[in-house]
């Protein structure tokens, strides 16, 4: 075993619980939180990647947008899904609904759940950096208030790609990390092994993300009536907002991540 | 803001002219061929030989770009500081900046092409692989920042491994944080041009890299967003040899030009002649 102190243990056993098949997934929230839930399909440009779940329905009374990265519940809907791994035509789907979004003056809530982008050839040739890039650009001045909610892995960029919004919510047994701890342990010691030590270090916990100021809200786990709450709240708080003060907040938010911290 | 003359000092062996006056000979990585530095280094540090592309240090980048003496550079002295208390981050820190002699993995500041006024930002892959954390964020963000308000054409010299896994999610975020600073520069209606060098991948690729106006690239470039080992190893078969490669991503439709280093200087002040500025 290695020295670690308890608590780096337990961030790893953390990352661990998040990648679980037992897990909720982002349709369970839809289903629980969204009433009349009407899914859409395509990129527009290429083709329909599964591994974004994406489309309309109400929060409540409120008309809105959701966007969730879907892992699936068996074998058979794990690879539909491409276990939560989206290619570049996810991340423009979840893009395009955001515009669409914007333009009927619905909220976007983001359900992000994904290991990371799917790395692959083609994935890469049709622009996986660009598409990714590209939502972080775009979300920066969509004039509507957005939501994420990582609800349980929160896997570098490709989560990222939808989470530049008001407001970053993780449940409190979600993690979100810059790299997986395994790989950051590889590409440091070249020993994998050390994963468990690593964890703690990058500071992947709701917990710690919180302290940290990188995210705003840790919410409690299998409590859908709350979040759907605390969604609603959020929202129509967000929705008083004028759209100058929306975006600036926005901005701020990003801005002040690491600054002065040197 | 605080500005400072550039006054060069770099440290690789390209930057070196040996002791003494002497000469030193290099040995081109790919036809093993010896030349002497200054002859590599007239030659745009191609090599004579093969056309090998050697690496070139930030501040030599923005000298073979920017007119003489006409670079002024902002936040010089921006440090990292090792806010997770990430294991071996200090010690990295110390000898990425011994090994640079610089303090960090970018430099940033005004300068002139062709008589025509920009910001640029040029990556140092001498630093830690050019990897972003914070000030590399926080750094292109002021020069954008700065760039907005004064109306002025950015240039940014890209190579990077990507985020700093070092500084966990405060990495990560600078990849929104520098993205909202572009899209609040292009709203402005200014120009945007990046330089893709080798490599630029990860996190910077997927952020600032991908998003200029006109995208250009140095010939043979690696660009991308996941390393190929990672891709090799879950494909399990070994992939194609222009994968990633700036020719591929161009085919790809993902950069307009792929622009020689003998060349570069021109075409770039031909783009800024043709938007006026
Ligand atoms: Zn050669």
């Amino acid at each position: 075993m290695f020295k670690n102190t308890v608590n780096t243990t337990d961030d790893y056993a953390i990352v661990l619980e998040a990648r679980s098949d037992k897990r909720l997934t982002a349709s369970d929230y839809i289903d629980s939180m969204i009433t009349d839930f009407t899914e859409f399909s395509g990129d527009r440009l290429f083709g329909d990647d599964k591994a974004v779940v994406a489309g309309i329905g109400f929060l409540g009374k409120m008309p809105i947008t959701v966007i969730g990265i879907e892992k699936g519940k068996n074998t058979e809907s794990r690879i539909l899904h491409n276990f939560g791994s989206a290619h570049p035509e996810g991340y423009r789907k979840a893009l395009r609904l955001m515009k669409q979004a914007e333009k009927f003056g619905r909220p976007v809530l983001c359900l992000v759940d994904t290991a990371g982008a799917f790395c692959g050839i083609d994935a890469e040739e049709r622009g996986q950096g660009r598409a990714i890039a590209e939502n972080l650009y775009e979300m920066a001045d969509l004039k509507t208030p957005m939501i994420s909610v990582v609800i349980g892995e929160g896997g570098s960029g490709g989560a990222l790609a939808l989470c530049h919004t008001d407001r970053i919510w993780m449940i409190e047994d979600a993690y979100f990390s810059v790299v997986s701890p395994e790989s950051c342990a590889n590409i440091l010691w070249k020993d994998p092994g050390r994963a468990g030590e690593v964890a703690g270090a990058l500071n992947l916990t709701a917990d710690k993300l919180y302290k940290l100021g990188l995210i705003d809200k840790i919410c409690r786990k299998n409590k859908m009536k709350e979040l759907s709450e605390e969604l609603k709240k959020e929202f129509e708080y967000l929705g008083t907002l004028k759209t100058e003060e929306l975006l600036e907040e926005r901005y701020l938010k990003f801005r002040r991540a690491g600054y002065r911290s040197y | 803001m605080e500005l400072k003359r550039l006054f060069l000092k770099a440290n690789n062996e390209l930057e070196n002219s040996g002791q003494g006056g002497k000469d030193r000979k290099v040995t081109c990585r790919k036809c093993q061929k010896k030349n002497t530095v200054t002859k590599i280094r007239n030659n745009n540090f191609v090599c004579p030989d093969c056309g090998h592309y050697f690496q070139v240090r930030a501040r030599r980048r923005i000298l073979m770009l920017t007119d003489r003496r006409s670079f002024i550079e902002m936040n010089r002295d921006m440090k990292s500081v090792n806010v997770l208390g990430f294991p071996e981050y200090d010690d990295k820190l110390r000898s990425a900046m011994d090994k640079s002699r610089e303090n960090e993995g970018v430099i940033c500041g005004e300068a002139q092409v062709d008589g025509h006024k920009i910001c640029i930002f040029s990556m140092d892959s001498n630093f830690m692989m050019g990897s972003m954390g914070a000030v590399v964020g926080e750094k292109i963000t002021s020069l954008f920042e700065y760039a907005t308000v004064r109306n002025l054409p950015v240039l940014g010299i890209t190579v990077s491994g990507g985020a700093r896994m070092q500084e966990g999610m405060i990495s990560l975020m600078q990849m929104s944080k520098v993205s909202a600073a572009v899209k609040r520069h292009s709203n402005a209606g200014n120009l945007y041009i990046t330089l893709l060098t080798n490599p630029t991948t990860g996190g910077v690729d997927a952020s600032f890299a991908m998003l200029g106006d006109i995208t250009l690239a140095e010939p043979g470039a690696r660009i991308g967003f996941a390393g190929p080992r990672v891709i090799e190893k879950s494909l399990n078969r070994s992939l194609p040899k222009d994968f990633q490669k700036a020719e591929r991503v161009l085919e790809c439709g993902f950069i307009d030009a792929i622009v020689t280093r003998s060349e570069q200087k021109t075409y770039i002040a031909k783009l800024l002649k043709i938007h006026g500025m």
